[in-house]
């Protein structure tokens, strides 16, 4: 079967009908867990295996705010190893190179199935080379709670890293050796898992405006360290120095001016990228020199937006996930830096923040003519991303924006069909490179704004062919016909299918 | 007219393949102090290889540095680079004597290929003899702008270089006066602190003010900075489309000189505003 | 043997190493390779074709170099080459 898009949908699961065809449907949400005061401690990982009963065919989460840093998935994969256990499914909500070990779960059929919205490294490359005996089912950081909620994603535990549990059993990311900030990924979980198990470093008396409620949890388990500090906080959240990212944020801000957005009450959201955050950065000095001051910044936050929320010129950051140190900090004292589930972040169905964004800053590794995006697999199809929250916020803000170079090391940008669509080309309504920038001609209003603008607006397909004139044209790849995974857009329904990569050539 | 001038080093084929995204007015592709003794010859072969690929002439001006006329690479340099692709020859320690020089080289050269067009050539004053002999070398032929080179000149002269450059004064004044004497291009030094923008915008501010029009960058961070400060400000924009206006309606009445602001505007006046106009026009400003 | 090296690993260069030999071979190893081994492959030829060059060993290690960068590092390996003892 296809889907709107063109795009093959494997039997069984529901093809993508366009962006907003969620509105059509009604929200499902199953009954929470039970709920009690009071919880049974754990004395190891393994007592955590028999005591739970963890067996074959289980589905067991996690969630990915340690990010390279965690050690808990890593010890729940290594008991899974010594017990052998068989037909595994794993619903972390990314997956991150310091999870190597589940590339040999997944070879030797421990783990059968993965629900991710990210995936990258080692365990991506075995997926790619298709070798989960099952589908990679990847959702949007909105689609996960979406599906969790609904039931579509059945939890019989959800194995949770946190950073300090009190003596009720609330959960906090602000304090302890691996304080993270935000803990909004692990949410949804946390009410609809069948069980739930906080593993954690730090017991204290009484968490300060717990973000998970001790009211859900089963279990917790005190462990050595839940993680490595070192790998928690990104090494990537600083402003780019390449000349050309600078170049291209620049020719961003100055386009987000044209078409009126830098104004009054602005809210915005961007990646973590060196580019999206030079672009936060001129953004902020714009409204400096303008004496403007905006609404409220969202996603995963920086040490850039907690500044800007010092500075004033933010209102509110909600906050799912915290990028850096600074953020963790700010989260823990600023009572206007709020963290949200990633349901408040951009479920659909939740009254939620990417719904009422102005303008959201994103990347591509590929972008069509017909402006969809892919940030799930590299040109040759594997896997390394996903979309996190990309499809959700393009949906939800106003204006969307992606940034990114025309060419890298030879290889344009832009393609005539992107090799997989995560987020679709309706929701994409600006693409900024170094050498020009498009706007996306379903955005008849914006093309009006930017009439007798002096930047250097042109069609798509001249920014594809300036592309091809340095680089030459790239000879066309084909897929191989073996489905691993399913790119599955925030409402459920599947955008594109992911192929195992062909082996030949290097 | 310039602005900035962006050096590019000559065997980097990353920054070459990228020289014309970052809105300079020039391109210097580097063969000279940028590129190592042993990468002399891989350098002048990817510029070579470069500026015959290149389909379309690129929206700024090409300026190729090649190895001074005291060393042994130079005439290989022009024979590999100087063709219609090209607009201008950059000299490094140019001299009167070397600068007559070139230009019988470059002759001999646009005859032999059978060129359309007449390289420019813009030299680097970096010796104390080129300071001195500057009113020379502005008027030396196919010159239309000079660089100061203060690293090399502060070598020379046996000075430190100070981020204030008190100790270039000298060879910066001398060298604006004879360029805006000849009508041609006044360009300072680069300014060699990369990562402080703020005072390259002082460091801009201030050579503007002694008469040069352009700056040579050394990273392309640089440009929008140098291309900001050699322009004609807003406020002188909005004064000079006065003065344009208000001298309009007065030769109507035929009046030669008239009063704005309560300022007498006369002949010079006028020419300043139209400059100011003109450099406007010329870099998007109106 | 006769050999000579141009280039780097540098993002968008290539290092190219010829050798003397009795026949001519190629061998490209790309970071792009499934895009464009084809066309550097046309390059090298073209190239050597253009230098009168009939038979030589040569290793492309490309790292995005665009085909202009490839055709001057080849010209000046060949050249290193045939300076060599």
């Amino acid at each position: 079967m296809k889907n709107v898009l063109g795009r093959f949908v494997p039997e069984g699961y529901e093809p993508f009908a366009g962006s907003g065809a969620y509105k059509d449907k009604k929200r499902i949400i199953i009954q929470e867990k039970k709920t009690s005061r009071g919880f049974e401690k754990l004395s190891s990982i393994s007592q955590m295996f028999d005591r739970l009963g963890i067996k074959d065919g289980m589905t067991l989460s996690f969630h990915h705010h340690l990010r390279n840093g965690d050690f808990v998935l890593n010890m729940v994969a290594e008991e899974i190893k010594r017990r052998n256990l068989k037909n595994i499914k794993l619903a972390p909500s990314s997956i991150f190179p310091n999870n190597r070990i589940l590339a040999e779960l997944i070879e030797n059929g421990n783990v059968t199935e993965i629900y991710t919205d990210y995936v990258n490294g080692p365990v991506a490359e075995a997926i790619s080379r298709g070798k989960l005996k099952g589908m990679c089912v990847m959702h949007t950081h909105g689609g996960r709670p979406m599906a969790i909620e609904s039931g579509a994603l059945h939890i019989d535990v959800a194995i949770l890293a946190v950073p300090a549990v009190d003596k009720d059993g609330n959960g906090t990311g602000t304090v302890g050796d691996s304080a993270c900030g935000s803990l909004g990924y692990a949410e949804s979980d946390l009410k609809y898992a069948d069980k739930v198990v906080f593993v954690t470093d730090t017991l204290i008396d009484k968490a300060e405006n717990p973000q998970l409620d001790g009211k859900y949890v089963d279990y917790v388990l005190k462990v050595d360290a839940i993680g490595d500090p070192k790998g928690i906080v990104s090494g990537t959240t600083k402003i780019t120095k390449d000349p050309v990212g600078l170049k291209i944020a620049r020719n961003t801000v100055k386009l987000l001016e044209e078409l009126g957005l830098i104004e009054e009450g602005l809210s915005m959201q961007t990646g973590a990228g060196g580019t999206s955050l030079a672009v936060a950065y001129y953004v902020r000095n714009r409204m400096l020199e303008k004496g403007i001051k905006g609404s409220f910044a969202s996603g995963g936050i920086t040490g850039y937006f907690t500044d800007m929320l010092e500075e004033g010129l933010f209102k509110e950051l909600y906050d799912v996930q915290c990028f850096d140190l600074k953020a963790v900090q700010s989260i823990g004292k600023n009572s206007a830096h709020h963290a949200m589930s990633g349901s408040r972040y951009a479920n659909p169905y939740d009254d939620n923040v990417v719904d009422k964004l102005d303008f959201v800053i994103l990347g591509a590794t590929e972008i069509d003519l017909d402006f969809n995006v892919n940030v799930t697999t590299d040109s040759h199809g594997m896997i390394m991303g996903g979309s996190g929250g990309h499809s959700d916020t393009a949906h939800g803000a106003k204006v969307t924006v992606i940034t990114t170079n025309l060419v890298k090391s030879r290889l344009p940008i832009i393609k005539e069909k992107v090799t997989t669509v995560t987020t679709p080309g309706e929701d994409v309504d600006v693409l900024v490179t170094e050498r020009g920038i498009a706007i996306n001609p379903r955005r008849q209003d914006l093309l009006e704004r930017v009439k007798g603008s002096k930047l250097p607006i042109v069609p798509i397909e001249k920014l594809l062919e300036a592309a091809h004139k340095i680089t030459g044209v790239p000879e066309k790849l084909k897929q191989s016909d073996k489905p691993v995974g399913v790119v599955v857009y925030r409402d459920g329904t599947v955008i594109d299918t992911i192929y195992k990569i062909r082996e030949e050539g290097k | 007219m310039r602005r900035s001038l962006l050096f590019i080093p000559g065997n980097n084929p990353a920054m070459l393949q990228n020289c014309d995204v970052f809105d300079s007015d020039a391109v210097i592709i580097d063969l000279e102090d940028a590129v190592s003794v042993t990468e002399k010859d891989a350098a002048r072969a990817l510029v070579s290889e470069f500026l015959n690929a290149m389909a379309e002439q690129p929206p700024m001006e090409l300026i190729i540095r090649i190895n001074g006329l005291d060393t042994e690479y130079y005439p290989a340099d022009l024979e590999a680079v100087v063709s219609d692709k090209i607009d201008t020859i950059m000299l490094p320690k140019a001299t009167v004597e070397y600068l007559e020089k070139l230009d019988k080289l470059l002759s001999g050269i646009e005859k032999k290929k059978r060129m359309s067009k007449k390289i420019g050539v813009v030299p680097i004053v970096e010796l104390a003899i080129s300071v001195l002999q500057i009113e020379e070398i502005v008027k030396c032929p196919r010159v239309n702008g000079v660089l100061l080179g203060a690293e090399d000149l502060s070598g020379d002269v046996g000075v430190m270089r100070t981020k204030k450059g008190n100790e270039i004064l000298y060879p910066r004044m001398r060298l604006a006066y004879a360029c805006a004497a000849y009508k041609i291009d006044a360009i300072d030094t680069p300014f060699t602190d990369t990562n402080d923008n703020d005072a390259l915008t002082e460091d801009c501010l201030f050579v503007n003010n002694l008469g040069f029009n352009a700056k040579a960058a050394i990273h392309p961070n640089q440009v929008p900075v140098i291309n900001s400060v050699f322009v004609p400000a807003q406020k002188s924009i909005e004064w000079a489309l006065r003065v344009e206006e208000a001298a309009r309606q007065a030769s109507l009445k035929g009046l030669g000189v008239f009063s704005l602001d309560g300022k007498m505007v006369d002949k010079p006046v006028i020419q300043r505003a139209e400059n100011i106009i003109k450099k406007a026009r010329k870099y998007n400003l109106i | 043997m006769k050999r000579g090296i141009a280039g780097s690993l540098e993002s968008n260069d290539a290092l190219i190493t010829v050798k003397e030999s009795d026949k001519l071979t190629i061998t490209v190893k790309s970071i792009v390779y499934d895009f464009f081994h084809k066309q550097i492959e046309k390059v090298i030829r073209d190239t050597l074709k253009e230098l009168g060059v009939e038979k030589i060993d040569v290793v492309c290690e490309d790292k995005g170099a665009l085909d202009y960068t490839i055709k001057a590092r080849l010209i000046v390996a060949v050249k290193k080459m045939e300076a060599s003892e």
